[in-house]
């Protein structure tokens, strides 16, 4: 009982992170550089135990990402929701990756994510400036060995427990 | 969030279902998008989530809040004095202005009492704190600390100390969506102020320039006028700053000038800004939300 608490105690808390992080202000010249912080940790949690962090998981985190950004209700929850579930279709053939073999897959999911937050915003017909769209990958895959290196001490931990 | 037992189970079994599950998902992100674009089907959902929500905001805002309070804290003295010394001066100035305004005020009432036309006056002011949040970088937005316990309704506008600085998007029951008059989706009708020419201003999606696209080469522009809002559309009170003309390019060949105003309100800095009522605004507050749906549209 202790143990289950344990392991949800971290995934819960870096998704929230994630929220704050996504919010957090940052100075105009660096703001469109920011990384995808809610799909990367959803990416690396639904890796390490697709068992518990499902489709489900990535709705709901979507639709506090759309409250949150003020976007349309379900247009992060889609993106979200697509990415993971090719993540977790494929999940045992990604974790076996070295890494920059699996950097360069979660640039690819996030590519996917970006262009489904850009489609629906073009069929919403909302104006969106496409110069700085893909800023945030370079920023992610940037980021993603960091978020890898420092939460791999609790892979090994959290497999055993799962 | 998901139950574990669940989608252990349903991994176990295979794929399909995984997918089913997926697509199923999908068509609801689907058909929320579609209601939520329809607009206002979906505000108990969202409010409900913004309530979620909430904590994460304020929590974002207080490390900024607290490195201003320190710093106010730790001010120098000397600073702090001569601060005093140009707020008296401009207090002063200010109130004399003021004088002069009473009188004029009573006097143009008393016109518009003659010729038979209702003013709208900004009647009561609220202060409201922009919380420090980041939304969409791509759109210019942001929250206030105000919602709709404080009464405030769509289409409302916002000033700041200089002049306009967006309207309300969005109520929830703690904060509010604002757009700014900057956002690339937002339309403001105005007038020039020398000689009462009526246009619209459109933002540009940077901050510090608006564009006015509809204004023949032979309009009566000149640089450095000032631009105030019309009060037509009834979103905006009438007579409040929008900014000042900073370029114009006439260009013999186009049928329209292309003129850039800077804004008079410090839209990217401001930390503060002014909700308005204006003296009818109950009976606005319905009108208001069709001209928000028309500057989206548009």
């Amino acid at each position: 009982m202790t143990d289950a608490g344990m392991s949800w105690r971290l995934p819960i808390l870096t998704l929230i992170l994630a929220l704050a992080l996504t919010a957090a202000p940052l100075p105009p010249a660096v703001a469109p550089f920011r990384p995808d912080w809610v799909p990367l940790i959803l990416i690396f949690w639904s890796l390490l135990a697709p068992e518990r962090f499902g489709l489900l998981t990535a709705f709901w985190m979507g639709l506090l990402l759309d409250t949150l950004s003020g976007s349309l209700l379900g247009q992060h929850a889609l993106a979200l929701v697509v990415v993971i579930y090719l993540t977790i279709k494929f999940h045992l053939r990604i974790r076996v990756f070295p890494i920059w073999q699996l950097s360069m897959t979660v640039v690819l999911l996030l590519a996917l994510y970006e262009f489904v937050l850009f489609w629906v915003d073009g069929v919403a017909g909302r104006t969106v400036p496409l110069t700085e769209r893909w800023a945030p990958l370079v920023s992610s895959a940037l980021v993603w060995p960091l978020i890898i290196a420092y939460l791999d001490r609790y892979r090994h931990d959290a497999q055993v427990r799962v | 969030m998901s139950a574990p037992g669940g989608t252990g189970s349903d991994l176990v079994r295979g794929g399909t279902s995984l997918s089913f599950r997926f697509i199923l998902i999908c068509i609801v992100s689907l058909a929320l998008m579609f209601l939520d674009h329809r607009e206002s089907h979906l505000t108990t959902i969202r409010q409900a989530f913004s309530v979620v929500v909430y904590p994460i905001q304020l929590a974002v805002d207080l490390p900024i809040r607290g490195w201003r309070w320190t710093q106010m804290a730790l001010a120098e003295r000397a600073e702090l004095l001569a601060e005093n010394e140009a707020l008296k001066l401009e207090k002063l100035d200010a109130g004399v202005r003021l004088q002069r305004l009473d009188a004029l005020e009573a006097e143009n009432r008393r016109l518009r009492a003659m010729l038979d036309s209702s003013a709208r006056v900004a009647d009561r002011v609220l202060v409201a704190e922009i919380l420090a949040v980041d939304l969409d970088p791509y759109r210019q937005r942001f929250t206030i600390n105000r919602g709709l316990g404080d009464g405030v309704y769509v289409g409302q506008a916002l000033l700041d100390a200089d002049g306009i600085v967006g309207q309300i998007m969005r109520v929830e029951p703690l904060t509010s969506e604002a757009v700014l008059i900057s956002d690339a989706d937002h339309a403001l009708p105005v007038a020039i102020n020398r000689n009462g020419l009526r246009t619209i201003i459109v933002g540009t999606g940077d901050t510090v320039r608006l564009r006015m696209p509809y204004l023949p080469n032979s309009a009566d522009v000149e640089m450095g006028d000032l631009v105030i809002s019309s009060g037509l559309g009834g979103v905006f009170p009438s007579g409040y700053p929008v900014g000042y003309v900073s370029e114009i390019e006439r260009l013999p060949g186009q049928g329209f000038a292309e003129i850039y105003v800077e804004p008079a309100a410090k839209l990217d800095r401001a930390r503060e800004v002014l909700l308005v009522w204006t003296a009818d605004a109950e009976v606005t507050s319905n009108r208001a939300e069709d001209s928000t749906n028309l500057a989206e549209a548009r």
